[in-house]
């Protein structure tokens, strides 16, 4: 089968420019098709990463853009090539990066987790919900991501804090005399993780649930299974892409979060999405700030592939037929 | 057995519930509360809704954050309609894998990460061809676009996927060549697809504060800016009230969306009757 | 201007596939198609015959659809020809060919009346508009669909919409009519019914059909020729009647119908038959072709052509057993009844019920003892 299909397939083979002008033309529209946004994508998502990498490498320097270039002309025709990596021995060096790190991993983690203790019998009762509630569950899970993100965190600024609507109940109720302190604390950080990001936990745990037989809970129950164990032997691991999906739609975007730490964390709470927004803008260290969002990116690089894996497979699973 | 929900389940859904949406409507109540402090409750009013309108920065940032999510949606939803029929409709094509990977990168990629890259992009530009020679609302709109596009490619390849191939062999077999395929009944066919992803490119334009912060230049704040840039220092009655309309907006207009679906609905099972009813 | 084609162009014999000056209208060379490692047609042959109503029949992953959509231009040949009326169909894509198909579900365009999905390939050829018009007004008036032509698909019942189907298909008069599982989505009754509506359509517009089912019953009622498939090739080609009562094969007598299938020893070859020893006892075989004596073979007897009694028959012959009632299966027209022989060996017979039976008990039941006989034409030689 090698031989005979060998000059059918490779069809590439220059036969004659002619020809290869006139195909060309042909399937022009679906060469446009694919290259605008290909084009797109690759200049203003994928070159700006290079750029990005590039800088990390270089060094802090008084000039405008602030930092030395990597590629020296002198005199116009010796090259040097400046390659520095002193911004990531820096970050290894100084335990405020690494704690930094190790924070931001341990919140956007145990949100996570949160997010999925709520969020699954969520999802599951609405998937066990009659067709109008479950239509209207549904909108009402939706409906917060389309207001503002931003001001979703912010209503947890009233909420939590020292003159705010939790403690001035507890103390009108006689709970507590003085207010707790909850806002500028990890634990307000923890709040508005888990409240922005549930829905994200939500809805591919619903895709995920709403695909599995109702039967099989049947049958298991007419073998004799009682209801915890037909859970933990039947419905958790059939519902387990949908516990990866959600997890890292959570954990992904949570450990790089600049706003809720930033708004309900104060000063208090390092996250790395906030050291390197001030890296940058207060500290103007473009190298350094290049350099954290590397290492990040490395730090986010394997759940990230995972979550494509999966986006890719349930695509090609449809069609692949 | 029975696949009813249990009592559990409903325990659950209706303290989530609560939790989604108590601290929003209190945002609504407080906004209508004549004390200056926040927290403290000085009687009904609506004077933070007229300082709100009084306020020249306020419409100027509305009226820029506008005008990047109109283009925004426009061009993701033209972009994301192409690489979504690249995807699923050209079988495979060079590079496919990369331009795959490229799609799906920035729905998880961190904000930070992406705005940076886009920053530092954008000034290496300038240092090279002299563009874009300020930053603001252009670069805005180039780093939205880039990441809506992703989000309205997921939608149309989801449709696309969902729609099989037969309608489309059966126009290229009753004779149309493959643009009239393409206008005649793909398009068509996707339109409610591209619709959604075009409100939701423009809800994601509307609401990105951390990229918007990081390519804007001096004096292009958009709407999220400008709120970020007044609580930063802590609760604002006036952000109170315009949170509040912007709630009461998106509760109208998702009320008018459920209201054509259930229409739609209404239509197919009318369909469904007259077509039982033949049978 | 459909009804002008009727039979005109049938030839003074209505099996064209018998003469060999014939020019055929399609003609498969050497077809191959590979997905990856997988073939899912393997060098194949075939001549159709204008006016033919050509059966693709095999199960699921057989390769009749693949076949199905390479003429139609869905797929392309990893090697080999494809001709339609003397033209090489390489490279030219579906919407060139002079063909049409109507499809599994229907592929009917949701956001188009049944009107415009009609007219949708008349558009495409850039007719004139009165002329779409009558050809439309021609066609409904042929699958009986005048006063629905401006509901929309949704709107039709199953049965409807196939018409619909049909009517996009055969509106643009093709040379060459695809269907892949025309009947598949209509109900039992329905189906029944519309077998013998759509092989009259073909006779009425005198269009070469080439129909995929995996219904057997479908294939025998509507074709003038089946061409039974299995993993990529095809097994047997014939009509109906060769089909069922000369199959070449085991696959083919297993397939198609049910049979009792028996391996045997040639004892003896005569003239006109031939003596086979099996499990059943010894088999007296009409059959003219020579065969080597003391030759395996295998041989295929159908459960209806076998005569059940109660009673001895009157004097012994070559083909005929004896066996129990093991069990019985009621059909209500016709009964299936499974026979343990001496041999151990279960032989199903089935039987008419020709007789209402005056109560509960009739005839042969349970453990009684039977007779089999059968007709020395009936049993059939099978080639491997």
């Amino acid at each position: 089968m090698s031989m005979e299909t060998l000059p059918k397939q490779s069809g590439l083979i220059p036969d004659g420019i002619v020809s290869r002008i006139l195909r060309q033309l042909q399937s022009g529209w679906r060469s446009i098709v694919i290259a605008v946004p290909f084009v797109w994508l690759f200049l203003f998502f994928l070159a700006p990463f290079f750029i990005v990498a590039k800088i990390s490498l270089a060094e802090l320097a008084i000039s405008s853009p602030p930092f030395s270039k990597m590629i020296e002309w002198t005199d116009g025709t010796i090259m040097t090539i400046r390659v520095v990596f002193d911004n990531f021995a820096y970050i290894f060096d100084d335990p405020l990066y690494a704690r930094t790190y190790i924070n931001s991993l341990k919140i956007s983690i145990i949100s996570t987790f949160f997010c999925l203790l709520i969020g699954y019998p969520m999802a599951y009762g609405i998937v066990r919900s009659g067709p109008v509630a479950k239509r209207l569950l549904l909108f009402s899970i939706i409906l917060p991501f389309w207001t503002s993100f931003l001001l979703r965190v912010y209503a947890w600024m009233g909420l939590l804090a020292d003159q705010g609507t939790i403690n001035g109940f507890l103390i009108s109720m006689g709970i507590i005399d003085e207010p707790i302190r909850m806002l500028y604390t990890e634990f307000a950080v923890y709040i508005g993780i888990v409240y922005t990001y549930l829905p994200f936990m939500i809805l591919p745990l619903y895709a995920n649930m709403e695909k599995l037989d109702a039967t099989l809970n049947e049958a298991a129950a007419d073998l004799g299974s009682g209801p915890i164990n037909t859970f933990f032997k039947i419905t958790l691991p059939l519902t387990m892409p949908g516990i990866i999906a959600g997890s890292l739609l959570v954990f992904i975007p949570a450990t790089g979060e600049y706003v809720i730490p930033d708004l309900l964390g104060g000063g208090n709470v390092q996250m790395i999405g906030r050291l390197l927004y001030n890296e940058f803008a207060r500290n103007i260290d473009w190298p350094v700030a290049c350099a954290v969002a590397i290492v990040l990116l490395m730090l986010l690089v394997l759940p990230m592939a995972i979550y494509q894996h999966y986006q890719g497979k349930a695509s090609e699973g449809v069609t692949g037929e | 057995m029975n696949n009813r929900r249990s009592r559990f389940l409903s325990i659950m859904l209706i303290s989530g519930l609560t939790f989604l949406y108590v601290p929003m409507i209190l945002l609504v109540i407080y906004s209508f509360n004549y004390s200056k402090l926040v927290p403290v409750w000085g009687g009904w009013s609506t004077r933070w809704y007229y300082v709100l309108f009084e306020s020249q920065d306020v419409w100027d940032a509305v009226s820029l954050s506008l005008k990047i999510a109109l283009i925004n949606a426009t061009f993701a939803t033209i972009l994301g309609t192409l690489a979504g029929l690249a995807m699923v409709r050209f079988g495979r094509f060079r590079g496919r894998t990369l331009f795959g990977g490229m799609l799906v990168a920035p729905l998880v990629m961190p904000e930070v990460i992406t705005g940076l890259s886009l920053l530092v992009f954008f000034i290496s530009f300038k240092q090279l061809i002299g563009w874009p020679a300020e930053r603001g609302f252009t670069t805005i709109t180039i780093a939205h676009i880039t990441f809506s596009l992703a989000y309205v490619t997921v939608i149309i390849q989801a449709r696309l996927t969902g729609m099989g191939q037969s309608l489309e062999e059966a126009a290229a077999d009753l004779g149309a060549k493959p643009f009239k395929v393409l206008t005649a009944i793909t398009l068509p066919r996707l339109a409610p697809g591209m619709v959604s992803g075009w409100l939701l490119a423009f809800t994601l334009s509307l609401d990105d504060l951390v990229i918007a912060s990081f390519v804007t230049g001096p004096g292009a704040n958009t709407l999220p800016i400008l709120i970020f840039s007044r609580i930063r220092l802590g609760l604002r009655p006036d952000i109170n009230a315009l949170a509040t309309i912007i709630i009461l907006f998106v509760a109208v207009c998702v009320a008018i969306a459920a209201l054509i679906m259930f229409r739609q609905q209404r239509r197919e099972e009318m369909d469904q009757q007259i077509a039982a009813r033949e049978g | 201007m459909l009804g002008d084609q009727i039979s005109t162009d049938q030839n003074a014999t209505d099996r064209p596939w018998l003469n060999s000056d014939a020019e055929p209208l399609i003609r498969i060379r050497g077809v191959t198609k590979k997905f990856g490692e997988f073939v899912a047609v393997n060098n194949v042959d075939l001549d159709i015959h204008q006016g033919e109503l050509f059966c693709l029949l095999g199960g699921s992953g057989c390769g009749k659809t693949t076949l199905l959509r390479m003429l139609a231009g869905f797929e392309v040949p990893t090697s080999g020809q494809i001709l339609i009326d003397g033209n090489d169909m390489s490279d030219v894509p579906p919407y060139e060919r002079p063909t049409n198909m109507m499809f599994q579900n229907y592929a009917l365009f949701p956001h188009m009346s049944v009107e415009k999905n009609i007219a949708f390939g008349l558009q495409q050829d850039k007719l004139p508009k009165d002329e779409i018009e009558d050809r439309i007004h021609a066609i409904l008036k042929l699958v009986e669909l005048q006063d629905y032509k401006k509901r929309k698909p949704q709107q039709l019942s199953g049965g409807q919409r196939q018409r619909v189907a049909l009517a996009r298909a055969l509106v643009k008069e093709p040379k060459l009519l695809l269907l892949d599982e025309p009947l598949g989505a209509l109900d039992k009754k329905l189906r029944e019914q519309t077998q013998f509506e759509l092989a009259n359509i073909q006779d009425q517009v005198g269009i070469t059909f080439v129909v995929v089912t995996h219904d057997q019953e479908e294939a025998m009622t509507l074709s003038t020729r089946i061409a039974v498939m299995d993993k990529g090739e095809f097994i047997q080609i014939g009509s109906p009647t060769e089909i069922y009562e000369f199959p070449e094969n085991r696959f083919v007598a297993d397939f198609i119908g049910s049979a009792n299938i028996l391996e045997g020893q040639i004892v003896e070859d005569s003239a006109d038959h031939v003596q086979v020893l099996t499990d059943i006892g010894e088999l007296n075989i009409e059959h003219s072709q020579p065969v080597q004596k003391g030759a395996q073979v295998w041989v295929a007897l159908r459960p209806e052509k076998i005569h059940l009694s109660a009673e001895a028959p009157s004097e012994p012959q070559p083909n005929q057993s004896k066996g129990i009632v093991e069990d019985i299966g009621y059909l209500g027209n016709s009964s299936i009844y499974k026979i343990r022989l001496e041999s151990g060996r279960i032989i199903d017979v089935t039987a008419p019920n020709q007789i209402r039976p005056k109560s509960r008990s009739h005839g042969i039941t349970w453990e009684d003892t039977v007779y089999l006989t059968w007709d020395p034409s009936s049993v059939m030689l099978l080639n491997k």
